[in-house]
């Protein structure tokens, strides 16, 4: 016979059962309704046709995805993917040293310096884009001081271009690459990398052969979480891009609010959706074989 | 590495400069009283009382504040059940839910924008303020569940049991335990999802009805029609009302 207090105990966690279900239901619903729903609802309509002034016709065809093979939208998406790994590499190549740097202060600096990574990513991003556009412009800070010092005798045009993208994209998203390579370098054994010192490998060697290795997952995590926003970007190659540098974002946005195109809005999306998971599956890939690693050492 | 900190810290005082310098030049510029923005001309603050006489602007500003205070209280209501659910649930009920409630989070703005467009024209919702707040909660609905969570996974299960055992009941147990114990999360996560609600723009201008005129979206429109100093004092204004509310979130966060 069981004692009075398991018999409770077995009766809470039933009720506990029961309770988890309700407390975690309104957010499901919510979350199908307002996430997974719109997004289904996306894939209907990439399937449907356009109606003569606009509007959604519910006739089934796979005409949209057939014209996304046109020459101008492949070049847009290569455009896309090209300016998003720019963005993704440089984006590395300046978060490994910073990360590096945080990850080796002291606990208390470290919290300081995570701090300033962070805070001028939850500032206004529109904003901050627009900071590029008073910099830059003909008539802009660069080129007045640029011309007052006598540096140039004509302004540099780089505003409008896919130079001015790339650089609004790093600038946006950098911290997304700090964060995660900071975790994982400050996770990594210091006596690891000074016994590679040790056995007399150079810099280069050390970096390489010891530090990214012990770092991928975080390297895989911090080039993921920009290569995504940077694909879908919308405002920065708006704001700062020219007529050339338009983004598939830019294109999602043209079909569904000035072209009224919906349904070809909608394959659009369906393609960029695709991308995006792809490197989220890249990504879950590099987690768990960073884990099964850790798990078998 | 080795031998090389001095290189290494120029250059990570260099990357944070280029993560400041633009938010600060637009900053001092707003004080310029030059109408050509990038001459400097002596200190006035002439483009801020611009701002505070623009009528628009405040409208924009009552619906921004409008829209993160409801969708904020949308997200906590949902949050906070959803987050204490998530650390009681079974393990693998978890592996299958955690994904969906963090999709949002991975799923480019430009598509949740037009993923829900198409939701409110298929139910043939018209287009308000209410469908700009639906959407914000959408997407802050996970920032508040990993904040809320991370408290949730430090607070000790021991508190609740005894509590328990003293007869409370699981209503007595959230009131007197775990809510005040969550209290500081509840905060930070309220104030950044408040924050992230006050500047989004992509879901926004994909999801306003006519007159749901938000601030993003009146600054945006004020961008395409050229660089003018009010901007710049626009800018200077959203910024430090963000920080603030950032430094704010992070600090109850921590305690």
């Amino acid at each position: 016979m069981m004692a009075p207090s398991a018999i409770a105990r077995k009766a809470r966690k039933e009720a506990d059962g029961n309770a988890t279900a309700w407390l975690l239901a309104p957010g499901v619903l919510w979350t199908v309704f307002f996430c997974l729903l719109p997004l289904s609802v996306i894939f209907l309509v990439s399937c449907a046709t356009r109606g003569t002034y606009g509007g959604i016709v519910w006739d089934f065809s796979l005409d949209n995805y057939r014209d996304l093979l046109h020459a101008l939208y492949g070049r847009i998406f290569g455009q896309s993917l090209l300016l998003a790994s720019l963005t993704t590499i440089i984006c590395l190549a300046m978060g490994f040293p910073l990360a590096y740097y945080i990850a080796r202060l002291s606990p208390r600096r470290q919290a300081v310096w995570l701090v300033l990574v962070m805070v001028p990513f939850w500032t206004n991003f529109l904003v901050r884009t627009y900071a590029w556009i008073f910099i830059l412009r003909t008539e802009g800070l660069m080129n007045t001081v640029l011309l007052k010092l006598g540096l140039i005798s004509a302004p540099i045009e780089i505003l409008y271009s896919n130079t001015a993208v790339v650089l609004g994209l790093v600038y946006g998203y950098l911290p997304f690459m700090i964060l995660p390579l900071y975790a994982a370098i400050e996770r990594v054994d210091r006596s690891l990398i000074e016994a590679a010192w040790d056995l007399y490998a150079d810099r280069w060697s050390v970096f390489r052969r010891v530090l990214v290795p012990l770092t991928k997952p975080g390297i895989v995590a911090g080039c993921v979480l920009v290569f995504i926003p940077s694909l879908g970007a919308f405002i920065t190659p708006d704001l700062l891009g020219g007529a050339r540098s338009m983004m598939v974002g830019n294109l999602i946005q043209h079909e569904y609010l000035i072209a009224r195109d919906w349904p070809l809005g909608s394959a659009l999306s369906m393609v960029l959706m695709a991308l995006v998971m792809g490197a989220m599956i890249w990504y879950f890939r590099a987690q768990s074989a960073a884990d099964g690693k850790r798990r078998a050492s | 590495m080795r031998n090389q900190g001095g290189w290494l810290r120029s250059f990570s005082v260099l990357g944070l400069a280029f993560l400041y310098l633009p938010i600060a030049v637009l900053m001092v510029f707003s004080l310029n009283a030059s109408r050509l923005s990038a001459t400097w001309q002596g200190v006035s603050w002439q483009w801020y009382e611009m701002l505070w006489r623009d009528e628009a602007l405040r409208t924009a500003t009552g619906n921004s504040l409008l829209v993160a205070g409801i969708s904020t209280v949308i997200v906590l209501l949902l949050g906070v059940p959803a987050a204490m659910g998530l650390e009681r649930i079974r393990s693998r009920w978890r592996g299958f839910l955690e994904p969906i409630f963090l999709l949002p989070l991975v799923i480019p703005e430009v598509m949740m924008g037009v993923a829900l467009l198409m939701l409110f024209v298929v139910l043939q919702m018209p287009l308000s303020l209410a469908t700009v707040m639906i959407g914000h909660a959408a997407f802050n609905l996970p920032v508040a569940i990993v904040i809320i969570r991370a408290r949730l996974q430090k607070l000790d299960p021991r508190l609740l049991e005894a509590a328990y055992d003293l007869g409370a009941t699981p209503w007595q147990g959230f009131r007197r335990i775990t809510l005040p114990l969550l209290f500081p999360a509840l905060l930070g996560a309220m104030l950044l999802t408040f924050t992230i609600s006050l500047d989004d723009f992509i879901v926004t201008f994909f999801v306003a009805g006519p007159g749901a005129t938000t601030l993003p979206l009146k600054v945006y429109s004020m961008i395409k029609s050229g660089v003018s100093p009010e901007i710049n004092a626009l800018s200077a204004v959203l910024v430090m009302a963000s920080m603030g509310l950032v430094g704010l979130s992070l600090l109850f966060q921590r305690r």
